[in-house]
């Protein structure tokens, strides 16, 4: 058990930054550039971990980061990573997918306690934002889980990726995938719906404060909740994966679907991603409840 | 001979007498080499540098290959560039970006200007010196120099960091902070803002 959590959290954690890698990557070619190398999101994230901090903010702020990263490894310990194996699953036999829709929101809620105490503009105006943001994303997200939870009887993550063995979910319920899936953009938090961090309007956002370790706490978190929500997207509506090459086949083609979507649309404002959030997939998404 | 301006500071951080001998374990090469190949910088856009920087950073010269990002916030940042004239209402806010920058951080120093003072050398508002308020680790000479001096600066000072063989400039800034803050007084006077040691205090209670 201990080493599987060490397996699942190093997985995830290199998938994480081997998928920004990526996106830096393609997102350049998209801009016809190079772009930095594949490796460039780990020289990051290792060359911040072995920089000094020199902010103190008092402990609610650390507080807050620490309950950010718990959130992101809780969540990935939560969801099982392969159909039918003993390995790579983590804590999945002790909770389902309502404990995992719950564990969610606990990054961004740990988020908001550490950035409110630090003080800083950009970073309050970042995190309201975000929570603004949130209340149009799990609507969509919550309704297309309610649709699969019914259509499968059951909230257990395994069993909904083992009924999938026939027909994958995207295509026997294609209008919960399709409020689902744009609901997954964004809590990847690209663009248009990345108003959260946007550089030109709230400098780092949230991560303003961020330095050193931290920072690096903070990227290696979110690469971590990255993978995860592609892991749940994955087991919930393309079957799961037999094996981890499979796996990354899968969660690679839905991450640059992500990427692509990302880098031809312009940013939302905060009022109009929620607008859009509320108006279009979760009706999608409503629509194809109706059908289950 | 002394030779003027920017050769002969140049000079002076080139030549081999100055070359600290390498004495390092093979982690601290490690830690310098992830140090070299990730960087995250502030632009700081003191003078008409500032025009420089945006095609160094998009499509054109693309200088994210290197592994050299912006960054919004000195936080996070490992490189300032000062890119250009320094006024003193400028240099009061350079220095005081340059002090909330994490260890081990590095100065760029763009253009004539920041090296001599340039075409500014007999304003009576601008700094002629760089080097003496902070340490400066890289000069970039030119009027103003473009993208392609830029990225060899970049370059230079990847391999000074991966090699460790110059004194990095925030080791100097803090063994010899008083040489540092004498300067900054005379023109600041005593009032140097904010005073960092009080908050720290005040926090630390």
């Amino acid at each position: 058990m201990f080493l599987d959590v060490i397996y699942i959290l190093l997985l995830a954690y290199f998938f994480g930054f081997l998928y920004y890698g990526l996106y830096r990557n393609i997102s350049a070619r998209v801009h016809g550039r190079f772009g930095p190398s594949v490796a460039q999101s780990f020289f990051d994230s290792i060359k911040l971990f072995l920089k000094e901090n020199s902010t103190n903010f008092g402990w609610m702020f650390y507080g807050g980061i620490i309950i950010m990263a718990t959130g992101a490894v809780t969540t990935v310990l939560f969801i099982p990573y392969l159909n039918n194996s003993d390995s790579l699953v983590g804590f999945s036999q002790y909770g389902n997918l309502i404990v995992v829709l719950y564990l969610m929101v606990l990054g961004p809620l740990g988020n908001a306690m550490g950035i409110g105490s630090n003080g800083n503009p950009f970073g309050v105006m970042g995190i309201t934002r975000g929570l603004t943001r949130l209340i149009g994303l799990e609507l969509p997200f919550y309704i297309a889980s309610i649709g699969i939870m019914i259509a499968n009887q059951t909230a257990d993550i395994s069993t909904i990726m083992a009924n999938q063995s026939e027909t994958y979910n995207a295509f026997a319920h294609p209008l919960l995938f399709i409020g689902a899936f744009i609901s997954f953009l964004g809590f990847m938090g690209k663009s248009p719906f990345d108003v959260v961090g946007a550089p030109q309007e709230v400098y780092s956002g949230p991560a303003t404060e961020f330095s050193g370790k931290f920072f690096a706490l903070a990227l290696s978190q979110s690469a971590i909740f990255s993978f995860a929500k592609l892991l749940l997207m994955v087991n919930l509506f393309l079957g799961g994966a037999d094996t981890l090459i499979e796996l990354v086949v899968k969660t690679f083609i839905l991450f640059l679907m992500a990427v692509l979507v990302g880098n031809v649309y312009a940013r939302f404002t905060t009022v109009q991603s929620v607008d859009f959030l509320i108006k279009v997939p979760s009706v999608i998404a409503l629509v194809g409840l109706l059908f289950v | 001979m002394q030779e003027e301006g920017f050769i002969d500071y140049q000079k002076v951080l080139n030549n081999e007498e100055h070359a600290i001998k390498s004495t390092q374990s093979v982690i601290q090469k490690a830690v310098d080499w992830f140090r070299s190949k990730s960087m995250f910088v502030l632009a700081y856009g003191t003078g008409c540098g500032a025009i420089e920087m945006p095609p160094t950073f998009t499509s054109r010269y693309d200088i994210e290959r290197l592994g050299v990002v912006g960054v919004a916030t000195p936080r996070q940042a490992d490189i300032l560039i000062v890119s250009g004239y320094c006024s003193y209402k400028t240099l009061k806010r350079v220095i005081r970006s340059y002090e909330q920058m994490n260890e081990p951080k590095y100065v760029i120093a763009l253009g004539s200007c920041t090296i001599n003072g340039g075409m500014y050398w007999d304003s009576y508002n601008t700094i002629k010196k760089l080097e003496d308020y902070i340490p400066v680790d890289m000069y970039v000479n030119g009027c103003m120099p473009r993208p392609e001096a830029l990225i060899e600066g970049f370059v230079k000072l990847q391999a000074n960091i991966k090699d460790a063989k110059r004194e990095a400039g925030y080791i100097k800034y803090r063994e010899n902070n008083e040489f540092y803050k004498t300067n900054q007084k005379k023109i600041f006077g005593d009032k140097i803002e904010p005073s960092y040691e009080a908050n720290f205090a005040g926090m630390n209670q």
